[in-house]
């Protein structure tokens, strides 16, 4: 594999802005380290989410499914496994669970997909709520000597991984089949692209990042609940920070995720109960205003200064 | 004279769509290096029937193969890999893309598979033939109408395939254009590709073909060289008696 100088400049780039970010909890408040999670927790789940629903305009509901099972995995894994093992168990059923999915919907059409994923958050939680209210309990407890800034650290390391995978599938035949899939996919077709296989295999990815985001905060939660691990709100704030970024670039999620919980800290605290709303409004929003997100803006700027360069 | 075992047959192949017969118990061969010219009236299932070979479509009855292996069942997919490449009526480029990457989709997920720098110089060669030389770093959206088809030709060239489907491709193009159209598929016979030819434009289908074989409402009426196919007149009056042609 050749890289280019952009190619080593954006390495070191990225190593060195997760190295700053990772000096955060030596250096801040409480206060401060909960938004850098939450930053780092939104970067992974957005950026994942964009990898597959970026180029296949699949929209993914499917976020708070995965979230919740590995949140469920670290719940009831702790007793009995030690906490490292927990995070790639996730992983590996997130992706078993999304394969399955993916072969179940991927050949059906975009809207189709979108009901189904919604769903299955649902559904998956319904199983456990009676799971538990068969064997008697209603929650359960993870408790860890796990720190706030250990599980930054860990989102961090992921946020890393992520952006890594994304660029060597960027640079693969899996990434040019899906940028054609998602151009056209029957001339995907009949140029001999196994479409559904491609499918699948990338929906795997946000299906096992999501799990492991959610095996890594479980220790957070202390108790977790039904309730809790799957909420679907999950779901749609990584849609809408994934579109506000932009998905056709590999740093564009990111670029939605920061402003976008500043914001929601705001409305959160200024108007608890108006959230869903402010939600739905953000999202048209976006889709009408900003339909290529910041990445749009900025490439285009940078458009705008490189001809305007030109003429000078 | 010797017995040449062909690329691509069909033996009665059918396609229902609800009550209406679009292609009716269809035969034929194609033999290496030979361009087979299918024709008939507007409807009368020319498309259909590529439709059926490249695997969009399932035949209702019959069956397709390649080289003798049946492919009647297979998936578009791996019909593609297995060496059948088609063009579209209406052309289907991939907007996001550049010219060049447009070719490089032919060129990576084809028949025969190329990655990295020899899928490029694969692309590079085939927009050269077909008269792309220098704008594959143009987005699909800047061309004229004729480079569009050259694109969607070349894509379909670039995966080396067995059985090449041109459906319409000379359609809609001006005077000049179409010259140059019907030139840059005489090279293609000269180089020795087999192809199927759906066209309407008589000219090129005499200046092209080696054979023909004749459609009307989904059933074929004739065979065979083309002077004989276009004076039998059976054909003359399919064709008369359509009024939309
Ligand atoms: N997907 C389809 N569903 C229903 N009818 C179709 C479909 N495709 C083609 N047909 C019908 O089949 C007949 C043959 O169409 P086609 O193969 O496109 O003809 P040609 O290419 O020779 O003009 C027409 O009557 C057309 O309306
Ligand atoms: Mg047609």
């Amino acid at each position: 594999m050749r890289l280019t100088a952009k190619n080593w400049q954006g390495l070191a780039l990225t190593a060195v802005l997760l190295g700053v970010a990772a000096c955060l909890p030596l250096l801040t408040t409480a206060y401060w380290l909960t938004i850098g999670v939450t930053i780092a927790l939104y970067t992974v789940l957005a950026t994942s989410w964009a990898l597959f629903s970026g180029p296949t305009h699949y929209i993914s509901l499917a976020t708070a499914a995965f979230f919740g099972v590995g949140t469920y995995t670290t719940g009831l894994g702790i007793e009995h496994l030690p906490y490292w093992v927990l995070p790639p168990l996730a992983g590996l059923i997130g992706a078993a669970l999304a394969a399955l999915v993916g072969l179940a919907t991927l050949r059906l059409s975009g809207v189709y997909f979108v009901i189904f994923t919604l769903g299955l958050a649902e559904f998956i939680r319904q199983i456990i709520t009676w799971g538990q209210t068969v064997s008697g309990t209603k929650g359960i407890y993870v408790l860890t000597s796990i720190t706030e800034a250990h599980i930054y650290w860990q989102l961090l390391g992921l946020a890393g991984l992520v952006w890594l995978l994304g660029w060597l599938i960027g640079r693969s035949r899996l990434g040019f089949a899906l940028r054609i899939i998602g151009d056209d996919e029957e001339v995907a077709r009949h140029s001999g692209i196994h479409t559904a296989r491609a499918k699948v295999l990338l929906f795997m990815v946000p299906g096992a990042f999501a799990a492991i985001t959610g095996a890594v905060l479980a220790p957070r939660y202390v108790y977790i609940e039904p309730i809790l691990a799957f909420t679907p709100m999950l779901s749609f704030q990584v849609v809408i920070m994934a579109l506000l970024g932009g998905t056709g670039r590999l740093w564009g999620p990111v670029v939605g995720v920061i402003p976008f919980t500043f914001l929601w800290e705001g409305i959160s605290a200024s108007v608890p109960n108006q959230t869903t709303l402010l939600l739905g409004v953000a999202f048209l929003v976006i889709v009408y205003v900003l339909p290529r997100g910041f990445v749009g803006l900025i490439e285009d700027a940078r458009a705008r200064v490189n001809r305007a360069e030109g003429y000078a | 004279m010797r017995m040449v075992s062909p690329v691509l047959s069909l033996r009665g192949v059918t396609k229902r769509f609800g009550g209406l017969v679009a292609v009716n118990g269809m035969d034929f061969d194609v033999t290496e290096h030979e361009v087979l010219g299918l024709i008939g009236p507007n409807g009368s299932g020319k498309s259909t029937t590529l439709n059926l070979i490249s695997g969009a479509l399932m035949p209702s009855e019959g069956t397709i193969s390649l080289r003798g292996a049946p492919i009647t069942h297979l998936a578009a997919q791996d019909i593609a890999r297995k060496g059948v490449a088609r063009t579209f009526q209406l052309v289907r480029l991939l907007p996001s893309m550049t010219v060049l990457e447009n070719v490089k989709a032919g060129a990576v997920f084809g028949h025969r598979r190329r990655w990295g720098t020899e899928a490029n110089a694969q692309a590079q060669a085939l927009m050269e033939q077909v008269g792309l030389a220098g704008r594959g770093h143009l987005k699909v959206g800047q061309l004229t109408y004729i480079d569009t088809k050259r694109v969607e030709l070349a894509r379909a060239l670039a995966g080396d395939p067995k059985v090449l489907l041109l459906d319409e491709w000379l359609a809609g193009l001006n005077p000049t254009e179409l010259e140059e159209g019907i030139a840059l598929i005489r090279r293609l016979r000269d180089e020795g590709r087999t192809v199927i030819l759906v066209e309407h434009v008589m000219d090129a289908i005499r200046s092209l073909c080696d054979r023909c074989v004749v459609m009307a409402s989904g059933t074929k009426i004739a065979e065979g060289a083309v002077a004989d196919v276009l004076a039998d007149p059976e054909v003359i009056r399919a064709y008369l008696g359509d009024d939309d042609d």
